[in-house]
């Protein structure tokens, strides 16, 4: 197993989580994020050691799905809206990344109070995976767009995606398969009602979704 | 096979609706599809069928229960869902249609499914296939709530990945099955730390599928703009295959040891999800969300009497189905209001009984039944609920319970009555829908199986409960 390259990739993991939430542009947030999916596709190999068949193929659907297509849905959903490609953020881009570097920092608590097992010492695994999924919450509740929003939703289930290389020797391919295609399914899902809440709405302001409140 | 079965005949189905060319015709292909499939329910509970998929599939007592409400839910549904369709001419049906059937097939998934992973992956489908039901009126309004329900659905559903992979890692060992016997079976050798995570984040992630507070947020504006059909689907079908995931949770940390961490949790939950729903059923006026909160509160209940335990186990199982057949009663009977009037604020809604005297009084009926009026069948389940929180020594739970009960019944009251009693106001709103065979009959067989779980429990429905009970406390 190579450790310190895969440490070293997580640490890239948790810098592309800090880009995220400082990036005032639409496009780049997309970019960090598909870049991130393509590092967390190399993840499984390195994990592994070796490669095999499962692995090559988690790898592989991972850097298309999360690197590519999914990244591209946005990227059209952006072109065909004809949005306005600033970020609109509630809370200030510098005040969301400090708060990132907190919910770093106590994902790194947090996760010294869990025992790993023998093969897992050493790694950053757990507190990248929980860093990544609080960016992922961050994005989600401080930016005022319906794609940004879906963004978040992707760095949120990459966090997730961390966590599951622990897993990847026991649990079968199939649950794996599973993840991927739902997120797929989700985003799509989600691309095709953004578009309808552009084109009912004529704004991808999630503000303007106000009108269903006590 | 008789499980697949359960599972590819409603996909099968969809396929078929989805071929058909005709807005027309397409809702037949709903009751012949419901008919099957509860034929199969029947034939699945009473002949103990095999595991499918070496035993990813397989119907436990718990399963059964809740297959066995999907499958009549879904067959009430489905025969009001011809009348009903009938009045929505104006919009296609042929996504509506498909995305029922799915979701039938998606729920039976989630009731047969003894794999921790893929039990995931049906709730998840559910939420994909509700959304587009959700957004069927075309609407601002539907797409905003569609949105939040996609949003806080989809975090909800992620977190309970993240918390599945966390029981998954406590359980790491030679063994690495994720079937739910095995779970059980290792459960005492399980990390406690990771176990402890794993449940909050489990209880959490489901729990919003559920609509336990504060992860409710979506729900009244899902319900709220839903057409009543899906409400009724969502609030008695999907919310209960939520419960089933937190009661398989539930019984693997008992198994454990773990078990009052996880009561002390549920009961936590239960009663904050009861204490919001009270707060804000007073004084709202528009009655569909009016029943979004009222789900909110029975989930409480569900969880509150599992979490009390005992005899407050078999109340929960048993309201899960009182709770699912009068949400049926209330959520259809308040769409046909609802049509009568083109509103659903009680400011122009005013003498349903005399406008739509069916739907009115059904109505006026499931709202009895559903605040635990006697003699009907959530009555009994809450009070087992209650007289178990008293003999357990649980007084501050007993009584705070009752007096936020006691607050529901007037608030929603006082907003049922609204609606009810009265002249319809001659600016109120006239619309062509009037009660009709198929939209009304359906809704009056769901109330009569609430009455009937109320008057008299039959043996072999009681026995099915007994063995689901006693199945979540074996693993004690």
């Amino acid at each position: 197993m190579n450790f310190s390259a895969a440490n070293l990739l997580l640490i890239g993991v948790l810098l592309l989580n800090l880009f995220c939430l400082g990036t005032s542009r639409i496009r780049a947030l997309i970019q960090a994020a598909a870049l991130q999916g393509v590092v967390l596709g190399v993840m499984p190999l390195l994990i592994h050691g070796r490669v095999d068949w499962n692995t090559g193929l988690i790898a592989l659907a991972t850097v298309v799905l999360k690197g590519n297509v999914i990244p591209g849905m946005l990227r059209r959903a952006l072109r065909e809206a004809q949005i306005k490609r600033e970020i609109e953020p509630l809370i200030g881009l510098v005040p969301t990344m400090l708060l990132g570097a907190l919910a770093t920092l106590l994902s790194i608590a947090f996760a010294s109070g869990l025992p790993l097992a023998p093969e897992h010492q050493n790694l950053l695994i757990v507190p990248a995976s929980f860093s990544t999924v609080l960016t992922g919450f961050l994005l989600l509740t401080t930016r005022m767009k319906a794609i940004t929003q879906a963004i978040g939703y992707l760095v949120l289930e990459n966090g997730i995606f961390i966590f599951g290389l622990l897993l990847l020797d026991a649990m079968p391919f199939l649950v794996e398969i599973g993840v991927l295609l739902d997120l797929f399914v989700g985003i799509f899902v989600v691309s095709i009602i953004i578009h309808h809440i552009n084109r009912e709405f004529a704004s991808l302001d999630t503000r303007r979704l106000a009108s269903l409140k006590e | 096979m008789l499980l697949l079965a359960l599972i590819a005949l409603p996909v099968l189905a969809a396929g078929v609706a989805m071929a058909l060319p005709s807005d027309e015709w397409r809702p037949y292909v709903l009751p012949g599809a419901a008919a099957g499939h509860l034929a199969l329910t029947v034939a699945a509970i009473v002949a103990p069928s095999e595991a499918a998929l070496q035993g990813w599939l397989a119907l436990d007592p718990l399963g059964r229960l809740v297959l066995l409400l999907l499958s009549v839910l879904f067959a009430i549904c489905a025969i009001y869902a011809v009348g009903y369709l009938r009045y929505r001419r104006e919009l296609s049906n042929r996504i509506f249609i498909p995305c029922l059937l799915v979701f039938l097939a998606m729920t039976s998934l989630v009731a047969c499914s003894q794999h921790l992973g893929l039990l995931w992956v049906g709730v998840e489908a559910t939420t994909l296939t509700t959304a587009p039901l959700i957004y069927f009126n075309r609407t601002q309004r539907s797409i905003e709530a569609t949105w939040k329900y996609l949003l806080v659905g989809s975090v909800g559903i992620a977190i309970a990945l993240l918390g599945s992979f966390f029981l998954a890692y406590a359980s790491l060992g030679q063994d690495s099955s994720l079937l739910f016997q095995d779970l059980l079976k290792r459960a005492n050798q399980m990390n406690r730390s990771w176990l402890h995570v794993a449940f909050v984040l489990l209880l959490v992630g489901y729990g919003t599928k559920m609509g336990l507070a504060p992860m409710h947020t979506w729900k009244p504006d899902a319900y709220g703009e839903a057409p009543g059909i899906v409400g009724a689907l969502l609030a008695g079908g999907l919310t209960n295959c939520a419960f089933l995931a937190v009661l398989r949770v539930f019984q693997v940390c008992q198994a454990a040891g773990e078990g009052a961490y996880a009561s002390r949790l549920l009961v936590f939950f239960g009663l904050f999800s009861i204490g919001v729903a009270a707060v804000f059923m007073v004084g709202q006026r528009d009655f569909k969300r009016m029943l979004a909160y009222s789900s909110v509160e029975h989930m409480g209940i569900l969880v509150l009497g599992v979490g009390l335990g005992g005899i407050g186990i078999l109340g929960a199982l048993l309201h899960m189905l009182n709770n699912g057949l009068t949400k049926g009663v209330l959520f259809l009977s308040a769409a046909n209001i609802h049509r009568a009037y083109g509103s659903k604020s009680i400011d122009q809604v005013a003498g349903a009984m005399r406008r739509v005297p069916l739907s009115g009084s059904l109505f006026l009926l499931g709202f009895f039944a559903i605040t635990g009026s006697p003699p009907f069948g959530p009555f009994v389940s809450e009070f087992l609920i209650l007289s178990r929180a008293f003999a357990a020594d649980r007084f501050v739970v007993g009584a705070g319970v009752l007096v936020l009960l006691l607050v529901v019944f007037v608030g929603m009251g006082r907003t049922v009555l609204t609606m009810v009693q009265g002249q319809p106001s001659s600016e109120a709103g006239r619309t062509q829908y009037r009660d009709g065979l198929l939209t009304g009959m359906p809704i009056a067989v769901s109330m009569g199986f609430v009455l009937l779980l109320g008057l008299h429990l039959p043996s072999p429905l009681e026995s099915l409960l007994r063995d689901a009970a006693a199945f979540l406390e074996a693993a004690r």
